[in-house]
């Protein structure tokens, strides 16, 4: 395994308003791991991922990427670094065709040719989108969008990607294949991941190391088996 | 420190450029065909000192070499905001209604006179606006339209009918709440902006009905000759009489006017806290919501335009008397947005915050009649300006939450 | 028979200008849900412009030469002007209020629209200044019909301007990157495109499209006025909502149908009354179509 960070988060705050999202919360991510961020509804998940991407500002703290601080870099200029979001939600432009949502994913490329393979190499992870090539994102059901979205991605070569939720609102079925691309883009393209789940047990089953986060803090942080095999975790988390 | 500077003063720079650029084919070129160069470069010149000196006083503002100046104002603030703190809301209440009804006593000239009723106008009308948008949240741009109609109902009234102001009053408030429901019906299934373009739509249709039905209102003539409000004054020469003689004096209009702004201003208060008023904020913070719980928004909404409606028509009808003629042009899209200018710029949904809106911009239009043909220009800039400074108003409304039953 | 088909040269000429004004709003409003009130004004400035120029190469001898290569000339530099015109208003009166509500920008966008008009009126007077005359002299007559040359190059430069638009919005990267803006900012600032950018790009062409009309409007009517954005602005705005607010090709539509409604409207029934006609239809067709012909998403957000 590599070892140099290509993530680093120092003691990050951020706030709505009022209300305080992250309350200093510090994590690393190494090239070529799967990392997740577990924890339940309203714990700063998706804040987490919105302030290293820019789009949510961070009050306190340092966001670094391969060593250097992103904090003062434009949210659009990040996906040309390599740095790329699966947002909550999905977010799939619902009036352009697939094919189109695709190509914006490689918006910042120049290399038409090298597109066109990657997006065949989209859909050799995801078929179904060949099927629906010309019909409008939102037409697609919810599993397809999830691939058109972590299909999108792909198409910014990323290095790391971050992805929220992606087995949200999906049926068992779906989720496992999501999550079986996710470890083969992982294996086979290099591509570091952080992930945030609220299906601890499947997140942490494909990911390296975990982190569990609680009310704006990380509360706990190890390798992902021994995280799968804590009891507060379980307890807390698995159900049981 | 450099890179601070260089942060300032490069905007301000490419700015300046980008306005010479624009700047001097407007005024370099002249009509027939040549060009020019002094008289652009000398407006800009103008502009650049002035953008240098504020830039200045910004950077010192920022660096901190002001501040000695603001510490006692500051100061002065918070004593004067702890003082009113301890005082309850009726003192400062009773405090504004002396201030209001000595001031004809206070101010003596005419033009301040006339000032003031201006302002009592336009708060009767931007309160009576605040009620479609501020609390029901529908975005109206022909409001304007039913201060037209309140208008010309006394007007007609009285030419054609002889009718007096005060019997014509109601009379004005129920044909503007009618033209209210007429403008509200069609509009009930339509949402955000497409509701702006059909009340701009309306707007427009009333004023050009009163511009073009020469029989009815003399078209852009207007009608002459209106009566002024009359009271029954009594009289003691020869025993007790009661004699009934027409507003002559400006200060008596004035206690007109302040008597309208008055019933105003209390009824959208009580409106404001009533179930009525909770109904149409509910409507306004999410409409099928408050539908599924059970508010008739049909009702409330179209309840909402004639509300708005009575007041302006209330409105109109004083002016309508006071200036003792009206025609079209005095109910162009210009005066709506006006208003709705008054109603954002003072706050939404805040009583204090629209009355403070309405002052405003009423003295600021009438300090600016120095600049003589700058003054639109200079106004419109103004809007700009305050906008950028107070996007939420001058006195934004404080809740959207504290209830009438959550206060005690 | 021959008096309508003269209204219905007459309405294509005026649909298609209306047509191009109200482009730039629904643009606007596509992707920052802005009604831009100074609209109207870029819609002036670029009659001013353009018999500005076309002075200047009148004064330099051309216009009596090269007639329609002098009108290229001031056309093409007067839609830069109104283009960078509507940048820097962009930048100054909205950029600081995007994340304001909505009303706050409107009124922003009202006091800019007072304080171009009579800077326009300041520089260059209130009174009409007069557009050369020679362009819409000549042209074809068949039988009681006359159609002239103006009229023929508005047809021209509408029918290319409008088709160049579809192919920059729906053929292009560009295109599809300002389709992604309007639908999810963040979104699309998660696949690296500028919404700053976009945005400035979308009143730059809005504003050039209505520049084009202005010209057209000053050689149509023989002159131009600070004020004349006005009326237009709210009409073409009318026609932008009749379409469906947000949706280029609903104002295309929306357009020629407020100049059809408007010219028939004059010529049949009143003329003092054409303006009410038009907007009667737009309340009409909005009563019983409540987001425009095109329109198929209910915008439910409030101000």
């Amino acid at each position: 395994m590599a070892a140099s960070p290509i993530l680093e988060i120092n003691n990050v705050h951020a706030s709505y308003g009022n209300i305080k999202a992250l309350k200093g919360i510090s994590l690393k991510v190494m090239e070529g791991e799967i990392v997740s961020i577990i924890g339940a509804n309203g714990a700063g998940k998706s804040t987490a991922l919105m302030c290293i991407c820019g789009i949510v500002p961070v009050s306190e703290g340092d966001v670094r990427y391969q060593g250097a601080s992103i904090l003062q870099t434009a949210a659009e200029k990040l996906p040309i670094m390599g740095l790329c979001q699966v947002p909550e939600g999905r977010r799939i432009f619902p009036r352009l065709s697939v094919k189109e949502n695709l190509i914006l994913g490689a918006f910042y490329r120049r290399d038409n040719d090298e597109i066109d393979n990657d997006i065949e190499r989209v859909f050799s992870y995801f078929p179904v989108l060949k099927e629906r090539f010309d019909q409008h994102g939102g037409t697609l059901s919810g599993g397809e969008q999830q691939m058109l979205a972590i299909g999108r991605a792909l198409m910014s070569r990323p290095k790391l990607l971050l992805l929220d939720e992606p087995s949200l609102g999906l049926a068992p079925m779906i989720v496992q294949r999501i999550f079986e691309i996710i470890e083969e883009v992982n294996k086979k393209d290099g591509v570091t991941v952080l992930l945030v789940e609220q299906n601890a047990n499947l997140a942490l089953q494909s990911s390296v190391r975990g982190y569990v986060l609680e009310t704006g803090s990380v509360t706990m942080e190890d390798d992902a088996e021994l995280l799968l095999n804590n009891q507060e975790i379980r307890k807390a988390y698995l159900g049981e | 420190m450099i890179q601070e500077f260089r942060k300032i003063w490069k905007p301000c720079v490419i700015g300046l450029l980008w306005f010479l650029v624009l700047l001097w084919p407007m005024t370099g070129i002249n009509s027939d065909g040549t060009l020019e160069f002094a008289k652009p470069f000398e407006i800009w010149l103008v502009v650049v000192a002035a953008a240098i000196v504020v830039m200045l006083l910004y950077s010192a503002n920022k660096g901190g070499t002001l501040d000695g100046l603001y510490a006692p104002l500051i100061k002065l603030q918070k004593v004067i905001s702890q003082k009113t703190a301890v005082l309850p809301n009726f003192v400062l209440i009773a405090v504004a209604v002396g201030f209001a009804l000595l001031y004809p006593v206070i101010f003596t000239s005419r033009p301040s006179h006339d000032l003031a009723i201006n302002v009592l106008i336009y708060i009767s009308l931007g309160l009576g606006l605040n009620i479609v948008i501020g609390l029901a949240g529908m975005l109206d741009l022909g409001y304007i339209a039913f201060y037209g109609v309140g208008a010309y109902c006394y007007a007609l009234l009285n030419i054609h009918f002889g009718m007096s102001f005060w019997v014509s009053l109601p009379f004005a408030a129920v044909f503007a709440a009618i033209a209210g429901c007429i403008i509200g019906y069609p509009t009930l299934r339509m949402r955000g902006d497409y509701l702006a373009i059909v009340t701009l739509a309306f707007g427009e249709i009333v004023r050009l009905i009163l511009n073009n039905w020469m029989s009815l209102t003399n078209g852009p003539n207007g009608i002459l000759g209106i009566a002024r409000p009359g009271i029954f004054y009594p009289a003691f020469d020869g025993g007790l009489a009661i004699e009934h003689i027409y507003i002559r004096k400006l200060y008596m209009l004035y206690y007109v006017a302040l008597l309208i702004a008055f019933i105003t201003m209390i009824c959208v208060y009580r409106l404001n806290y009533s179930r009525i008023g909770r109904a149409w904020e509910a409507i306004r913070e999410d409409e099928t919501a408050a539908e599924l719980m059970g508010v008739n928004t049909f009702l409330l909404k179209l309840l909402a335009y004639a509300m708005g409606a009575v007041f302006a028509g209330l409105a109109g009808a004083f002016f309508a008397s006071r200036m003792k003629f009206v025609s079209p042009e005095s109910f162009t899209f210009l005066e709506s947005a006006m208003v709705l200018c008054m109603v954002v710029l003072g706050g939404m949904a805040s009583i204090p915050g629209i009355i403070l809106g309405s002052a405003a911009l009423v003295v600021m239009q009438e300090w600016f009649r120095e600049f003589e043909t700058y003054r639109m220009l200079v106004f419109g800039g103004c809007m700009v300006l305050m906008m950028l400074f107070r996007p939420a108003g001058l006195i934004p409304a404080k809740r959207m939450g504290r209830r009438s039953e959550e206060e005690d | 028979m021959d008096v309508f088909i003269q209204q219905v040269i007459n309405a294509l000429t005026l649909g298609g200008l209306y047509a191009l004004i109200a482009l730039g709003y629904t643009m606007v409003y596509g992707v920052i849900q802005l009604i831009n009130f100074a609209h109207g004004e870029f819609f002036a400035a670029g009659g001013y412009i353009g018999v500005l120029l076309l002075g200047v190469m009148g004064g330099m001898g051309y216009m009596e030469t090269h007639p329609w290569l002098c009108l290229s000339i001031s056309l093409v530099l007067t839609m830069a002007y109104c283009a960078f015109l509507a940048m820097g208003v962009e930048r100054i009166a909205y950029k600081p209020l995007r994340k304001q509500t909505r009303l706050a920008a409107l009124i922003s966008a009202l006091g800019m629209s007072i304080f171009l008009s009579n800077g326009m009126m300041l520089a260059r007077g209130p009174l009409d200044q007069p557009y050369p005359l020679q362009y819409s002299s000549g042209g074809f007559e068949f039988g009681l019909i006359t159609i002239n040359n103006l009229q023929i190059v508005i047809w021209v430069l509408t029918a290319v301007l409008l088709v160049g638009l579809n192919i920059l919005v729906f053929k292009t990267r560009i295109g599809m990157a300002m389709r992604a803006t309007a639908q999810d900012k963040v979104m699309s600032s998660l696949v690296a495109i500028s919404a700053n950018k976009i945005i400035a790009l979308t009143f730059a062409i809005g504003a050039g499209l209505a520049a084009a009309a202005g010209i057209m409007v000053g050689l149509y009517y023989g002159s131009v006025r600070y004020d004349m954005g006005f009326v237009p602005g709210i009409k073409a705005f009318a026609a932008a909502v009749l379409g469906g607010i947000g949706n280029i090709t609903g104002a295309m539509i929306g357009g020629f149908i407020i100049g059809t409604v408007e010219v028939f409207g004059a010529a049949y029934i009143s003329g003092e009354y054409k303006d009410v006609f038009a907007f009667i239809i737009l309340i009409a067709v909005l009563y019983f179509k409540p987001t425009g012909i095109m329109g198929e998403n209910i915008d439910d957000t409030r101000v």
